[in-house]
């Protein structure tokens, strides 16, 4: 898969990705606290065993244990009690923590999401947008997404916003967050969900206010990009490679390549020309006409895609010859 | 058994045969027919390891499609954790030892013992099978919703799984009546071998959290067969009830499997210092409390889940409780080390491994333990090097390390000393390199389970699978002199480390009904100081 959000590796520290929220940064601090305090009694303990190692090992002169010391409770009780305490304070800061990150302030500008084999889609209730593996919200703003699963489990996981839930089928389940910063981020998919389980992944770009806006009053739609480009964007935006390939090789469904205007077989031994309106269908219902040699498995995207997007698509597949 | 006269005779050579052995009801053949079975599990549950690492070399397809990766990682995941890791220490050297180390002449029940190991076999036949059926794609974990609906074999594999459940109950059975009815005379419950201590406890969970596992599953498979509506949604089920139900059992499992490693941790320690062991008493009771407490942790593999805050709070207290004894064990074993006279051959060199690699599993525990971290590393790589430090830094170099400390008792011979030694630092280093970079990248948001992935996380995926070369080269060695050592092997001593323990005061092999004269005990396991230092000429060259 190609990196699009670059900050996951080569922005933030060594052992996490840039944080993009506050409680992310709170996250981190309790992360690094306990890093240095294990490392530190790590490395106390891995001394000890050396000096130990070496020191008594066995020589001409030690051949018999010096002294057998079974126990000393003083000592006993230090190394119960001693990880106890700090055992304790770990679970009340990352129980703190884990409110702030789970329970939602009032007044949070909700998204519905499904998972669905194999991709996110979002709804903007009050604007009545749609849109496929890529979702935009405004920066500084709390977020809520109101997440359910169509078929299995799925999960959510932003990383640079150290957020995760899983989406669950017949239930609502709810993530919150407020980015602090602009840029693009990823999502994931980490609850195992099949074959295109790491392909189930989403762009999330967090705007100014401004930007946002005008996100909105395009109706979230892109209008400048020419078609074939657009359709080339989409390929990969809406999940279309995740069954089909654009090089002739078989995935879970056809490959796209050279099949504009040729004569497709189907299931039910008929056979249909490739033409713009077939693959209209094909997108929109896919189950109306099933190629032969597939299972009827595409997910249907009526709703999903705007009539531009789709005349976007059947340009691109014309241009694989 | 026979009333010939077998003196002089050890147990391999009363009979010959393979009739012999699969109908013998001597503890010593069952043991080393599991120990056969859980190794080869472990062979092929590697290449199994091997061929997704390779796959996972470049983000795009290099040998198999998604659908033959997930396969792979299933398959992977189940053999490790259902035929090799949960029987491995306990039935293979466990069922060897146990009478050995309490005196007996056998288990309580030697005829459940056969049967169990019977009921391994169906079990293992029924996992197999579904490689034929059509591998099942769904993660060991069997979660549903996807369980459920996927078109593999399923009903297979968890009815493998199911069987393979009765087989370790029967075994905990077993060895509970065992340790309550036939230790020697003189053995009193501390003066037992903390290995004992170790199995008693596995035992206890065994017996009681393995049937939810098996319930589980049953109805998993009520589900799938009949259409009843138990956890799909489409049938009006919950989904994540099913993932109560399954770490109900699986992470008390995960106990059966460290327990008996840290058993076997106890005994080399004590072994190679020339020591009593220090804390006998907390660790055996620190065993037990994690016997105990481990029931009431499942709930912190469903901290994203969607459970309530308060439930994910208890959860995470208690996961913090459990991490107690298992800290006092390590200190008290490093405690052991102190003033003794330690010697260096391999059995000890995997106890200092384990104690490298199991504290960063525990170190690393704590993060997971973290309820808010937990948010952010759950169902990433870091969970997945954090299991592999655990399980196989903890458990498999104990399981290795007790391998070849009772390697020479079991089968009379001994290893080459120097290869043995190289094979285990090949392993512990292929280990470090195959995992650590597990971590980093887990951390830095790599989910698991992912037949794909950014192309930004390529190098530390190309790191891993070198390690994973490492690891093979380190086995493949391993193999090599372990059967050199059965077919041209130096007759072994009948202590070659110089043990305390009853099984060294018999000799290697033991004979049939393990010990010509019964024994009595006076002193403490590991009672080094007023005992008599058995000599160790057969080590020494
Ligand atoms: C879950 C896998 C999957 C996804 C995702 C998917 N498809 Fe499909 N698609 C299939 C399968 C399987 C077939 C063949 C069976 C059928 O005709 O329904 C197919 C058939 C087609 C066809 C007819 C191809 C032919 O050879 O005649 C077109 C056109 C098509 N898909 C377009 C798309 C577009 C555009 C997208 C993305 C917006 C998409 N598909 C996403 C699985 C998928
Ligand atoms: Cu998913």
């Amino acid at each position: 898969m190609k990196t699009i959000a670059e900050n996951l590796i080569q922005k933030g520290s060594f052992w996490l990705p840039r944080p993009a929220t506050q409680i992310a940064h709170d996250v981190d601090t309790l992360f690094y606290t306990i890093l240095w305090f294990s490392v530190a009694i790590f490395l106390a303990m891995f001394i000890i065993g050396l000096v130990f190692v070496v020191k008594y090992k066995r020589t001409s002169t030690n051949t018999k244990a010096e002294k057998h010391v079974t126990h000393n409770n003083v000592a006993e009780i230090l190394w119960t009690v001693i990880p106890l305490i700090l055992l304790m304070i770990v679970f009340w800061w990352g129980y703190q923590d884990y409110l702030k990150l789970s329970v939602a302030p009032p007044n949070t500008m909700d998204i519905k999401v499904t998972g669905k084999k194999w991709f996110w889609s979002f709804n903007y209730p009050k604007e009545g947008i749609n849109t496929l593996n890529e979702f935009v919200v405004p920066v500084n703003t709390p977020v809520r997404l109101i997440m359910a699963s169509e078929d299995v489990i799925h999960s959510m996981f932003i990383p640079n916003f150290r957020v995760k839930k899983d989406v669950i089928p017949n239930r609502y389940t709810t993530v919150w967050f407020e980015a602090s910063d602009i840029g693009i981020y990823q999502v994931f998919c980490t609850e195992y969900c099949g074959d295109g389980h790491s392909s189930m992944s989403a762009i999330l770009k967090v705007m100014s206010q401004a930007d946002y806006d005008r996100w909105l009053q395009s109706n979230g739609e892109d209008t400048d990009t020419p078609l074939p480009e657009l359709g080339k964007k989409l390929y990969t935006a809406k999940a279309c490679n995740t069954c089909h390939s654009i090089d002739g090789s078989v995935k879970v469904g056809p490959s796209w390549k050279a099949i504009y205007n040729s004569d497709r077989q189907m299931a039910d031994g008929s056979s249909v020309k490739a033409d713009d309106n077939y693959i209209r269908e094909s997108v929109v219902n896919p189950q109306a006409k099933v190629v032969k040699g597939f299972a009827p498995v595409m997910p249907a995207y009526a709703g999903l895609l705007s009539d531009r997007e789709i005349d976007a698509i059947i340009e691109y597949i014309k241009s694989l010859k | 058994m026979s009333l010939e006269n077998n003196s002089g005779k050890n147990f391999m050579e009363v009979a010959k045969g393979l009739k012999s052995w699969l109908v013998t009801l001597d503890h010593k053949r069952i043991g080393i027919m599991y120990l056969l079975f859980v190794i080869s599990a472990f062979f092929l549950g590697g290449v199994f390891a091997l061929l997704l690492r390779f796959e996972l070399l470049s983000p795009n397809q290099i040998a198999f499609t998604a659908k033959q990766y997930n396969q792979l990682f299933t398959l992977h995941g189940a053999i490790m954790v259902f035929l090799f890791i949960v029987p491995s220490i306990p039935a293979s050297l466990g069922n060897f030892l146990l009478p050995l180390q309490i005196g007996a002449v056998d288990v309580a029940f030697p005829r459940l013992n056969l049967a169990s190991l019977y009921i391994y076999m169906v079990g293992a036949v029924f996992c197999f099978l579904s490689l034929y059926l059509g591998a099942v794609d769904t993660g060991w974990t069997f979660y549903t919703p996807y369980s459920s609906t996927t078109d593999t074999s399923v009903i297979s594999i968890t009815l493998g799984a199911f069987i393979l459940g009765f087989s370790s109950i029967l075994t905990g059975v077993n060895f509970i009546a065992t340790i309550h009815k036939m230790r020697a005379p003189g053995m009193t419950w501390f003066k037992m071998p903390l290995f004992v201590w170790s199995l008693y406890a596995t035992a206890i969970i065994q017996v009681l959290a393995t049937p939810v596992l098996a319930i589980t599953l049953l109805l998993l498979i009520f589900e799938r067969l009949l259409g009843i509506g138990i956890f799909d949604p489409a049938l009006g089920g919950d989904p994540v009830l099913f993932q109560h139900f399954f770490w109900f059992y699986s992470h008390p499992a995960v106990y059966i499997m460290i327990l008996p490693a840290m058993g076997v941790m106890s005994e080399l320690v004590t072994t190679f210092c020339k020591r009593n062991i220090f804390g006998y008493k907390l660790i055996a009771f620190s065993s037990i409390a994690i016997a105990i407490i481990s029931f009431l942790v499942w709930g912190h593999h469903l901290f994203v889940s969607g459970q309530s805050q308060f439930a994910a709070m208890l959860f995470s207290l208690l996961t913090f409780l459990v991490a107690i004894p298992s800290a006092i064990k390590v200190f008290n074993w490093l405690s052991t080390m102190y003033k003794g006279s330690i010697t260096f051959y391999t059995p000890f060199l995997y106890f200092l491994s384990f104690m490298f690699l199991f504290c960063i599993g525990g170190f690393t525990g704590v993060f997971l333990g973290a309820l808010s971290i937990d948010v952010h590393l759950h169902d990433t790589y870091f969970v997945v090097a954090h299991f592999h430090y655990v399980m196989m830094g903890g458990t498999v170099m104990a399981f290795l390390g007790g391998l070849h400390y009772w390697w020479p008792k079991m089968f009379g011979k001994m290893y080459n000393e120097g290869l043995a030694k190289t094979s285990c630092l090949l392993v512990f280093l292929g280990f470090n390199i195959t995992f650590f970079s597990q971590f980093i990248m887990g951390s830095k948001g790599m989910p698991r389970r992912y037949y794909s992935y950014l192309e930004q996380y390529q190098p530390y995926h190309i790191a891993s699978t070198i390690g994973s070369w490492v690891l093979a080269v380190g086995f493949f060695l391993m193999a090599g002199y372990l059967i050199h050592s059965l077919l041209r092997g130096k007759k072994a001593p009948s202590n070659p480390w110089g043990g305390l323990t009853l099984e060294w005061h018999t000799t290697s092999p033991p004979p049939l009904e393990n010990f010509d004269v019964k024994p009595r005990i006076t002193h403490d396991p590991y009672d080094y100081e007023n005992m008599d230092i058995p000599n160790e000429k057969g080590m020494l060259k």
